[in-house]
């Protein structure tokens, strides 16, 4: 779990993925044919092979905030990359990308403020005295994530940014662990997902596969409250049915299930019915990719405490694998 | 002057062809090459007369934010639908030309002395509202207008205070006008002069304009909204109006690559060009498609803060706009590809 500990550690908000990417690159290079990033920041590994293109890919940036006014008294004004909620947002501790740390607190100058927090009614505290102070630590346009320190409970494992570095984390082990294939893989590690699946949307028109396989974190439904849904945590990896970003395709759904069954590999499957995926931009692209997705269930997404289940993740490393060897479009 | 003449033509979205055709004018002789593709973008083209040159595309969209009828009422008033983003606070009682004889009208709305306690001081709803060309019904209307005719705002170019331009559409024919002064312009790379259409209805010309032209690198020229006036604070403003060209670090739409940034601060600071950057993330512009476009494209926006922008009343600062376009003209001189 120390490669999980680290990825979910690295600083890495949307838009600033080269840190994670260095991390990564340095992982994984010894194990892949050819490796670079693209525009996008986008890191994109190679692994050639025969056969039709498939594309694997895992998202690289995480939730955070981008600094956009500094006031007088040195407190920082901010807007959020991604699906930052005020309510998780406020008190926690965040991280700017060269290392300088804050805490997000309230500006309380309205009495209902707690009924109807907004993320304009927050700012930074970097404990600086006066702007000037605070301009020589962070300038506007800075990025930062929020704090959440990786804990391990034993089954479970608990962190920040499990969206989506534990895709990220199964990609690295699925590369270092295959054993054979027979198709020619790219492996992309996406930049931008919590902004709109940016980096997906430009990596799939490069590398122009004919399959695809996405991996990342699916909400669950067994925890206190009134959410309908199948999901839970230690029931296996997630074979992915649909969410609001596509219809995975009956082809690779299929695979999945069958492949599962073959190895004895936990799995479910997840219907989603709020949020998107990679898979939902990989799927337009071109003329069109078949595409299904391996979801890794995740409590509490998007907060500093994001909870996953390590059976659940060997099963996604553990089919993924298998899909490999097994081929796609045999 | 480009701009005055720009702003005072009607182009809307997917009808932007009498600014498309008064740009390809201006420019025919000076590019090497010029077309107008299906959706209605024109496409100009300066060769490096190098081969295997770099791309860099610079855009502008030609469409401004507009009105359409959707329904002709038996009394001869057209009720209407927006064309790209228009706050309805800002139709009450606006000058309107409608389709292409450009039928003058004004917006109506009920009078303050018809108004229902309760109604007086709540904002208007766009179902309330509706364009009067003076028909006396329906039939007499019809004659003039049909269904799915646009209207365009009637507001003049004018120049006033200390430096200031008031006009209509300055979202973005300012952009064009930037671009047009770019027409002369050789470098050791392939120069495309975009202008786009139907930016304002989701940056439809700039998603086919990337793939066909496919640059190493692109350069949008735009407006972006300015709330600099009292009442508001500093951290609201986003921009402010007279404070020089605005860079962005991200929008809606587009985090904007770092490495670009700096080296544009960097030309900046080496030409003594005002700059400032834009302090919230609202908003959007043909940056988001173009640089999702091909693989992945660098995409950079050059904005001009615009008060009342998407109004009949924008206002520019001409000091901002100076410095847009000398940003630009000193940026493609200078960058390295």
């Amino acid at each position: 779990m120390e490669l999980l500990k680290k990825l979910t550690q690295i600083t890495s908000p949307s838009g600033n993925e080269n840190a994670v990417c260095d991390f990564i690159e340095n992982e994984i290079k010894d194990y892949v044919d050819e490796i670079y990033r693209d525009n996008l920041g986008n890191l994109i590994a190679h692994k050639k092979g025969s056969g039709a293109r498939v594309m694997f890919d895992a998202h690289t940036d995480e939730i955070g905030i981008l600094a956009t006014f500094i006031e007088d008294n040195g407190y920082i004004r901010f807007a959020n990359l991604g699906g930052v909620s005020p309510y998780n947002a406020l008190y926690q501790r965040v991280k700017f990308t060269n290392g300088t740390d804050g805490v997000v607190t309230v500006d309380a100058s309205r009495d209902d403020i707690m009924k109807n927090l907004k993320l304009s009614d927050l700012y930074i505290d970097i404990g600086a005295k006066d702007k000037e102070d605070a301009e020589k630590k962070v300038s506007i346009g800075d990025a930062a994530a929020f704090c959440g320190e990786f804990c391990d409970l034993g089954d479970k494992v608990v962190s920040k940014a499990l969206d989506d570095r534990v895709a990220c984390y199964c990609l690295i082990r699925i590369i270092k662990e295959m054993k054979s294939q027979k198709n020619d893989l790219y492996f992309v590690f996406a930049s931008s997902e919590e902004l709109g699946l940016r980096g997906a949307k430009a990596a799939a028109v490069s590398v122009n596969p004919e399959y695809a396989v996405a991996l990342d974190v699916t909400a669950t439904g067994d925890t206190l409250g009134k959410r309908k849904m199948a999901v839970r945590l230690g029931d296996g990896a997630a074979i992915k049915i649909k969410d609001n970003s596509i219809l995975c395709h009956p082809y690779i759904k299929q695979f999945m299930i069958e492949t599962c069954k073959k190895y004895d590999i936990p799995y479910q499957t997840e219907v989603l019915e709020f949020g998107g995926t990679d898979a939902g931009a990989i799927h337009l692209s071109g003329a069109g990719v078949a595409t299904g997705a391996i979801s890794i269930p995740t409590r509490y997404i998007h907060s500093p405490c994001e909870m996953a289940d390590k059976g659940d993740i060997e099963a996604v490393i553990n089919l993924s694998i298998k899909l490999i060897e097994e081929g796609f479009g045999e | 002057m480009y701009l005055k003449e720009l702003t005072s033509l009607r182009g809307v979205p997917g009808y932007e062809a009498p600014v498309r055709e008064y740009i390809f004018e201006k420019i025919k002789d000076k590019c090497d090459e010029i077309y107008r593709d299906n959706i209605g973008n024109l496409i100009a083209v300066n060769r490096s007369g190098k081969e295997n040159a770099k791309k860099v595309m610079v855009c502008a969209h030609m469409d401004e934010v507009a009105l359409f009828v959707t329904k002709i009422t038996e009394e001869g008033f057209l009720k209407f639908d927006t064309l790209g983003g228009i706050d309805t606070s800002v139709l009450v009682s606006k000058k309107v030309l409608v389709g292409d004889m450009a039928i003058p009208g004004v917006i109506g709305a009920k009078a303050i002395h018809l108004q229902k306690k309760g109604e007086r001081g709540k904002g208007i709803e766009i179902e309330e509202l509706y364009i009067d060309i003076g028909a006396k019904d329906k039939k007499e209307a019809e004659k003039k207008v049909q269904l799915g005719d646009y209207a365009t705002f009637d507001s003049e170019y004018t120049e006033f205070g200390n430096g200031f331009i008031k006009a209509k559409a300055l979202d973005d024919r300012l952009g064009c006008a930037a671009l047009l002064e770019l027409a002369d312009c050789r470098y050791d790379f392939d120069l495309y002069l975009v202008f786009t259409a139907q930016e304002e209805t989701g940056l439809r010309g700039a998603t086919v304009a990337a793939k066909r032209v496919n640059p190493d690198f692109a350069i949008v020229l735009e407006t972006t909204a300015c709330n600099d006036t009292f009442g508001y604070l500093e951290k609201d403003y986003s921009t402010i109006c007279g404070g020089g060209v605005v860079l962005l670090f991200a929008d809606m739409r587009t985090y904007y690559s770092k490495e670009i940034l700096k080296d544009v601060e960097r030309v900046a600071k080496k030409y003594n060009i005002p700059y400032q950057f834009k302090k919230t993330v609202s908003g959007g512009n043909d940056a988001g498609a173009i640089h999702l476009s091909c693989g992945g494209i660098k995409t950079i926006t050059m904005s001009v803060a615009t008060k009342y922008i998407h109004s009949p009343s924008s206002v520019i600062n001409k000091n901002d706009f100076e410095a847009q376009k000398m940003l630009v003209q000193k940026y493609l001189q200078e960058v390295k590809l």
